[in-house]
């Protein structure tokens, strides 16, 4: 049915910038406080109150500039979005309109091999509005305005995507970046990164249909259903012989349907204008140019170091990469040992990972283990515990239960790397076997795993695999 | 002659008499209400401890600036604990919990708040009868018609009448397109508007956010200087604070200039004015001529521009600015079914007809489809204004002009809109461009009214600006 139809996406994603003060207020910028706690006079409209600017808002929207390819304009203004709601205390929004801070900028996507080039038409600066809570009681709405005034980069796409798994991975991407150079903890679930869809649909190459927006979007499952529903949606009364109309969506998360909030026809006319309680934005090359070390390593020029310096697989590396804390923990043990960085990282996406995901954990809970981390794969690697061990010992390592050296001890893990030991095991393990041995010499390769094994059980597991591998070989070819 | 600030603070210093003494002369006064000139007069109780803290700083020799000088602060400067209404019914239990930074200057220097002087409805207005708290009476009386009741002009129409009727020694006002000049000329005081960005607007009950100044009206140029010294500071928590270096604007204020002044007469500012007008630019003329001091004529091009842009421009940002009195979170709500319509009835019944026809012309002039013709337009047209201020300034040291059209009107004669705004026409000009003025008595008129003149200075200049001014009331003083 909708083989020769195809969607036609752009996003406004809001970004919650990290700031430790709000944009126009030095109230705290938090997450998860008591209602209304953090809310100063400026928060809360009081009449005679005047925002001031918080540059730092400038400076992490500067550093997302660099970061998705924007021109970076030395000039923009803030503006007023004159709207009537009990969670917008000023009845104004002040928000970037006519000139943005960042225009035209762009990221690539993966989709399937290929990557393709999702432009940026500008992103600005803007205080997020309070939260209107409307289930405490029947009568009665409630207002938190903590959130009013917390900065947001609102970083608008162009209509480059065509598919849900495209609009997903523009935002992963996003958010991956966004994460990266630090100016957003990227947590959808605190509303920290939100977006707006708009969609249309036509027949393949047919001029553009009319969009729906479908807002406040804020999470990959939402998003994707969403995106779902409304393409088939529109599609239906296309093909019932209807017509689309320009509206606002809300995505329903309980029906996973989207309804329509206002038609184009009652939209608001937000009659923005300059604020006049602010000063433009006037920057200089000097100040922009001063923001460009801070921006750091992205993740693209982190994984082409992964390939090239440390000969890391892809796959692996992508994993590293895919957060900045598994990369900071990555180098972070690099740093600290003479491990070699590929054995890390085979630990680090395997054993290590799995712990963090089993126990919920966050990455970052481990920075204060990687000495350990390392010492433990010191260990492993330079033959002193076999694999086998080393992956008994790593959640009490994680676990903070003892250092790695100890835990061997404790544990009785150490291997038998005395050789005059294992010759002896190796006799007692021979004995008996002529017929084995003949089978060897006469080409057979699976007897030596036979007896490497037997040796293995017969050291109870502790014995080198290693030098009892190459012992067994002399002992045999006699 | 009213008792100057410097002459009280020597009769304090002299013992002649005390703080709390001169403060109950001025809270008589203030609190007799003839004129309306206060929404609230500051219980004594609530004043004890500084004027003990004053008396105390006389008492041990050294008092701050402004030590024990009773004031009246017109209702748009938020005032910690104390109501502050614009005038509005809908502010009209709205007690701040904070200071503005102007009043707080003041009371740094040891002056002592009468209370809170009515205005016009959040400063619309020219004559002070958009007050939700009634209409200012005039001091002053036609004297062909002593019964008439008549404006103080406006919208720092209470200040400019509690000078005048002796209720307080000096005023905070506030000016966005006259409202301290115009009521200072109809009252025979003086009223100073500053350059914009002098006197932070933190705390003030926004009107029209690029043009709204704080600034004092007084008996003397010398008092202007005395409360300018105290309120003209850099405030970090206005963006729009210039962080200028400030001077001393007592220092010189009785010195004569160094060098030769010239001063530009607007001609067309003179177009259709009556006699007793045009006397005030020749008295004034005359005076300082004596001082060796040289009069042009210089033109305007841009004048007859000035209102429109003006009535556009203000009652924009006034549209938004008043967006925040909703009823939701303080000031007066009245209930309805749903939520618009607590919007709508707050709304409607806290606002008078002079805000809501503001707020109309305002959301109008930024509506979509509009916006280009009119606001876009109109910021075109303050740039050019500006500019032509600036090319006269390059010409000219000051420029004077009348400071009113005409003296004091009866209250209620004005009732179309046009004209009262035409009250604005010189002193509109001076907002837009963000120049200081300040407007002097400069004579009466047939029926015995105080009319004013007013002198324009460069940005920042209000040093010599008050220096001129200075020197023309020596020769342009009348007695009641």
């Amino acid at each position: 049915m909708s083989n020769n139809w195809e969607m036609v996406i752009g996003l406004e994603v809001h970004a919650q910038l990290k700031t430790s003060s709000k944009l126009f207020s030095s109230s705290p910028n938090q997450f998860g406080s008591d209602p209304n706690e953090n809310v100063n006079f400026i928060d809360s409209g009081m009449p005679g109150m005047l925002p001031v600017m918080n540059f730092g808002c400038i400076e992490m929207a500067i550093k997302t500039g660099y970061a998705l390819n924007f021109n970076i304009n030395k000039h923009s203004v803030f503006e007023r979005k004159n709207y009537f709601y009990p969670d917008l205390p000023q009845g104004y929004q002040i928000s970037q309109f006519e000139f943005p801070i960042l225009s035209e900028g762009y990221i690539n996507i993966e989709t399937g091999d290929n990557q393709k080039k999702i432009r940026i038409e500008r992103a600005h600066l803007e205080q997020d509005a309070g939260k209107s809570i409307h289930d405490i009681d029947p009568k009665y709405s409630f207002i938190d305005l903590n959130r009013v005034g917390t900065p947001l980069l609102e970083i608008v796409s162009y209509p480059d995507l065509s598919s849900a798994d495209e609009v997903i991975n523009y935002i992963s991407s996003l958010r991956q970046l966004l994460m990266y150079i630090d100016v957003c903890d990227g947590n959808m679930q605190e509303g920290s990164l939100r977006a707006d869809v708009n969609l249309s649909v036509r027949k393949k190459g047919q001029e553009l249909g009319t969009r729906c927006e479908i807002k406040n979007l804020n999470s990959f499952k939402f998003i994707k259903q969403a995106i779902e529903y409304e393409f088939q949606r529109q599609i239906n009364i296309i093909d019932g012989g209807g017509e689309i109309e320009q509206n606002t969506m809300l995505f329903d998360t309980s029906t996973g349907e989207t309804r329509a909030m206002r038609s184009k026809e009652f939209s608001h006319d937000y009659r923005y204008f300059p604020d006049p309680d602010l000063l433009p934005v006037n920057l200089s090359q000097e100040q922009i140019d001063k923001i460009k070390p801070l921006v750091g390593e992205l993740p693209q020029d982190k994984f082409n170091k992964y390939l090239d310096n440390y000969s890391l697989d892809k796959d692996i590396a992508k994993i590293i990469i895919a957060e900045k804390q598994n990369a900071n923990l990555f180098e972070k043990m690099i740093s600290e040992s003479t491990v070699k960085p590929k054995f890390i990282a085979a630990w680090l996406v395997g054993d290590i990972f799995a712990f963090i995901k089993e126990n919920n954990l966050e990455v970052n809970s481990l920075n204060d283990k990687t000495k350990d981390i390392t010492d433990l794969l010191r260990l492993i690697s330079d033959d002193v515990i076999s694999n086998k061990a080393g992956k008994e010992i790593l959640p009490k390592v994680l676990n903070g239960e003892g250092k790695p050296s100890e835990l061997v001890k404790e544990l009785g893990l150490e291997q038998v790397s005395d050789s005059g030991e294992l010759e002896k095991v190796i006799d007692e393990a021979l004995v008996g076997e002529e017929e084995n041995i003949l089978k060897f010499q006469g080409g057979s390769d699976r007897v030596l795993g036979y007896f490497v094994g037997k040796c293995l059980k017969a050291t109870k597991g502790k014995g080198n695999p290693k030098l009892i591998n190459k012992i067994l070989l002399e002992r045999l070819k006699k | 002659m009213k008792n100057s600030i410097s002459q009280i603070k020597k009769a304090l210093i002299e013992k002649k008499i005390s703080v709390g003494e001169l403060y109950d002369e001025y809270l008589a006064k203030a609190k007799s209400g003839n004129n309306n000139s206060f929404n609230l007069v500051i219980d004594r109780d609530n004043n004890i401890s500084s004027i003990n803290d004053s008396q105390n700083r006389y008492d041990n020799g050294n008092p701050l600036p402004l030590d024990g000088i009773p004031l009246g602060i017109k209702d748009l400067f938020c005032t910690k604990g104390i109501r502050t209404t614009a005038s509005s019914k809908i502010l009209s239990n709205f007690i701040p919990n904070y200071e503005s930074f102007v009043t707080q200057q003041l009371l740094n220097d040891g002056s002592i708040f009468i209370g809170k002087n009515n205005c016009d409805e959040f400063a619309m207005g020219s004559s002070n009868e958009t007050s939700y708290f009634g209409p200012v009476i005039n001091p002053w009386k036609n004297k062909n018609s002593q019964k008439d009741n008549l404006v103080p002009g406006g919208s720092s129409g209470g200040s400019a009448a509690a000078v005048a009727e002796g209720s307080c020694v000096a005023s905070m006002g506030t000016d966005t397109g006259g409202s301290i000049r115009q009521p200072a000329s109809l009252c025979g005081i003086v009223g100073l508007k500053p350059t914009f960005g002098s006197c932070s607007r933190w705390g003030i009950v926004a009107f029209a956010s690029s043009l709204d100044q704080a600034g004092p009206l007084t008996n003397c140029v010398e008092d202007a200087a005395y409360v300018l010294n105290s309120i003209n500071k850099h405030d970090f928590n206005d963006s729009t604070s210039s962080n200028h270096q400030r001077e001393d604007y007592l220092v010189d204020i009785n010195n004569s200039f160094e060098k030769k002044i010239k001063i530009g007469i607007p001609s067309d500012y003179l177009e259709d004015v009556s006699d007793d007008i045009l006397n005030q630019i020749d008295n004034t003329k005359k005076a300082l001529s004596k001082h060796g001091i040289e009069f042009v004529d210089v033109k305007f091009k841009t004048t007859e521009y000035a209102l429109s842009t003006y009535y556009i421009l203000a009652p924009a940002e006034a549209s938004s600015n008043l967006a925040r009195y909703d009823g939701i979170r303080y000031g007066v709500r009245e209930d309805g079914e749903s939520l618009d319509d607590i919007y709508l009835n707050s709304r409607t019944k806290g606002f008078g007809d002079e805000v809501t026809r503001r707020i109309l012309i305002g959301a109008y002039v930024l509506s979509a489809g509009y916006y280009d013709a009119y606001y876009r337009q109109a910021q075109k047209v303050r740039r050019l204004i500006k500019n032509d201020f600036q090319r006269i300034l390059n010409e000219v040291d000051f420029i004077l002009t009348p400071t009113t059209p005409n003296e004091a009107f009866k209250i209620g004669d004005k009732l179309d809109p046009i004209s009262m705004y035409k009250n604005d026409i010189y002193t509109v000009p001076t907002s837009l461009a963000g120049l200081p003025g300040i407007s002097i008595p400069s004579g009466l008129s047939k029926n015995g009214l105080p009319l004013g003149v007013q002198f324009i200075g460069n940005y920042f200049e209000e040093k010599s600006l008050l220096q001129l001014a200075a020197l023309a009331e020596k020769e342009l003083s009348f007695n009641e």
